[in-house]
């Protein structure tokens, strides 16, 4: 009887102190980047530029054959902007997370009993917290220089919830990164690349205007699908369609790498 | 200790070559011992060109596009983007060296101050040549073509060169003012910022609104013009000129400042 009564109690003693570690490791990633300024401004000022720069260089676009109805290119854009805000915040997190390794406070981590794999899930919630805060962040400015959430309100909670989703799933492979190299040169040095895959997507053309290759590599990025949800929910309104492709989309894709920065953890690991 | 420092202030033009010449060596050497840090630099021209070119084809359709092969328009650009990165990347490398406390060492060794920013110089010339080539090659297979013939190519690298030269004075000026990966970010934006401040995506006579504006005061819009002139038509001096005066005057800046920054930082 007694064995009966204390055995659910160490495992659930151990869940508490695993979540409370881990909500430990996510304060601290929340506030490594708040305490940063001069990382987090850029991210935020970045994506804004561009989609300020795509208005003015893409504005006459829109009366393009095969272009999307919208009002204008900004409508088009603000879904590239926080897919875009989110993949720079995400490099952020992943350089943290190397140069935790580079410094040896990883290392230091790892000789007390902390849970493992609540060191990559508070980075990760880290970087779920910086996603949400940029989507709405991003709405909140953009608001003034004339674009409209034809979702409305709901349909932006769902867009910000979307923003902190993505910023797990692409925090995955930047986290993945990070454990792999143990360089926040090398994390740093992914940004382009990052970047370049944004580009093969319809984050800031239409698919509908591309032709050959290009359309088949944007239909098979599975940013395009993520951005195609955020800009659903802008430029077509709410739908179960758009909200469940904003929301599943990242879902899949945080799976598949959360799934590879663990590997990689596991494989650090089992090397030291 | 006197002595050695006199040594090095009082160095002549062959000690600082000779010292250039064997930090850019070893620069060159990173390149194989630390890929992942120089591979990205020289995938990301290749790939923004073919996806650039592809992504933003149909705006070749808008009337006034002086072009209607996009990748000879965005081919220039990634090459400049590319130079642009070979520099800053530098930056990064002198951050990892005074992290680890290699830079110190540098720093005390009997060679010429002016050496520590020459060499990484030299060394993002030699990326430039790697990027460049890599990025006009795949621009061939994907359809790219000189319209002018070979001096096309010669302009492209002289805008190529003088891109990372600026960049480079920048990323270590950078890198010697905060010392740590904070700079790279901030190397990587204000490079992207006035590259992208110009007529990047769109020519001019396309552009609407404020860009327009800054487009045509930006001197890198004038060095991509230089980059760009031998695809979109002849090579002239009137494209020539205003690109060259940019880049000895960029250059001339980011390098006092690299040099003042890292006076500062020895004293």
């Amino acid at each position: 009887m007694t064995t009966v009564v204390l055995t659910p109690a160490p495992s659930m003693r151990t869940r508490a102190v695993w979540l409370s570690q881990t909500i430990a490791m996510s304060k601290r990633s929340a506030l490594a980047i708040v305490r940063q300024p001069a990382l987090v401004v850029p991210s935020l000022i970045f994506p804004l530029f561009f989609a300020a720069l795509g208005t003015s260089s893409f504005g006459q676009a829109v009366n393009l054959p095969n272009f999307p109805k919208v009002d204008n290119f900004l409508d088009f854009s603000i879904a590239g902007t926080i897919i875009q805000g989110v993949l720079f915040g995400s490099v952020l997190g992943g350089a943290a997370l190397a140069t935790d390794i580079e410094q040896g406070f990883f290392d230091r981590l790892l000789a007390t009993p902390t849970s493992r794999i609540s060191i990559l899930v508070g980075r990760l919630m880290g970087a779920a917290m910086f996603g949400a805060f940029q989507a709405m962040i991003f709405i909140l400015i953009l608001l003034p220089f004339g674009i409209s959430i034809k979702a409305g309100f709901l349909g932006a909670v769902v867009i910000v919830i979307c923003g902190g989703l993505t910023g797990i799933a692409i925090g995955g492979f930047t986290a993945a990164m990070a454990l792999k190299t143990g360089s926040s040169e090398a994390v740093q040095g992914s940004f382009p690349l990052l970047f370049i895959a944004l580009f093969f997507s319809s984050a800031f053309f239409p698919r509908e205007t591309m032709t050959g290759a290009y359309r088949v590599i944007a239909n098979l990025n599975p940013i395009s699908y993520l951005v195609e949800g955020i800009r659903g929910l802008v430029v077509d309104g709410f739908t179960a369609g758009n909200a469940a492709k904003a929301i599943l989309v990242p879902i899949g894709i945080g799976v598949f790498s959360i799934a590879l920065a663990l590997r990689t953890l596991y494989s650090r690991l089992a090397a030291r | 200790m006197t002595a050695i420092t006199s040594s090095a202030l009082g160095a002549d033009g062959g000690t600082v070559l000779r010292s250039s010449r064997g930090l850019a060596l070893r620069g060159m050497r990173s390149i194989r011992r630390l890929p992942s840090a120089f591979v990205p630099a020289l995938a990301m021209p290749v790939i923004q060109t073919i996806a650039f070119s592809g992504t933003f084809f149909a705006i070749t359709k808008i009337p006034g596009f002086p072009t209607d092969r996009s990748v000879n328009w965005y081919l220039p650009l990634a090459c400049c983007m590319g130079s642009g990165f070979a520099g800053v990347g530098l930056g990064f490398s002198t951050v990892r060296d005074i992290e680890s406390g290699f830079f110190d060492r540098l720093r005390m060794a009997p060679s010429p101050r002016s050496s520590l920013v020459v060499g990484p110089l030299f060394t993002a010339w030699f990326r430039v040549v790697i990027v460049i080539t890599t990025t006009v090659l795949v621009g061939f297979l994907w359809g790219a073509r000189l319209t002018d013939g070979p001096i096309g190519l010669v302009t492209l690298y002289i805008a190529g060169f003088g891109i990372a030269t600026i960049s480079t004075g920048w990323g270590l000026g950078l890198a010697y003012v905060f010392g740590d990966m904070r700079a790279a970010a901030l190397m990587q934006l204000t490079l992207f910022t006035f590259l992208f401040l110009t007529n990047a995506q769109a020519p001019l006579s396309v552009m609407t609104g404020w860009l327009h504006s800054v487009a045509r005061i930006n001197p890198f819009t004038n060095i991509l013009r230089l980059a760009r002139q031998g695809w979109l038509g002849e090579v002239t001096w009137e494209n020539t000129w205003g690109g060259l005066v940019a880049i000895v005057v960029m250059s001339a800046l980011t390098l006092t400042f690299a040099y003042r920054r890292l006076a500062k930082l020895s004293n």
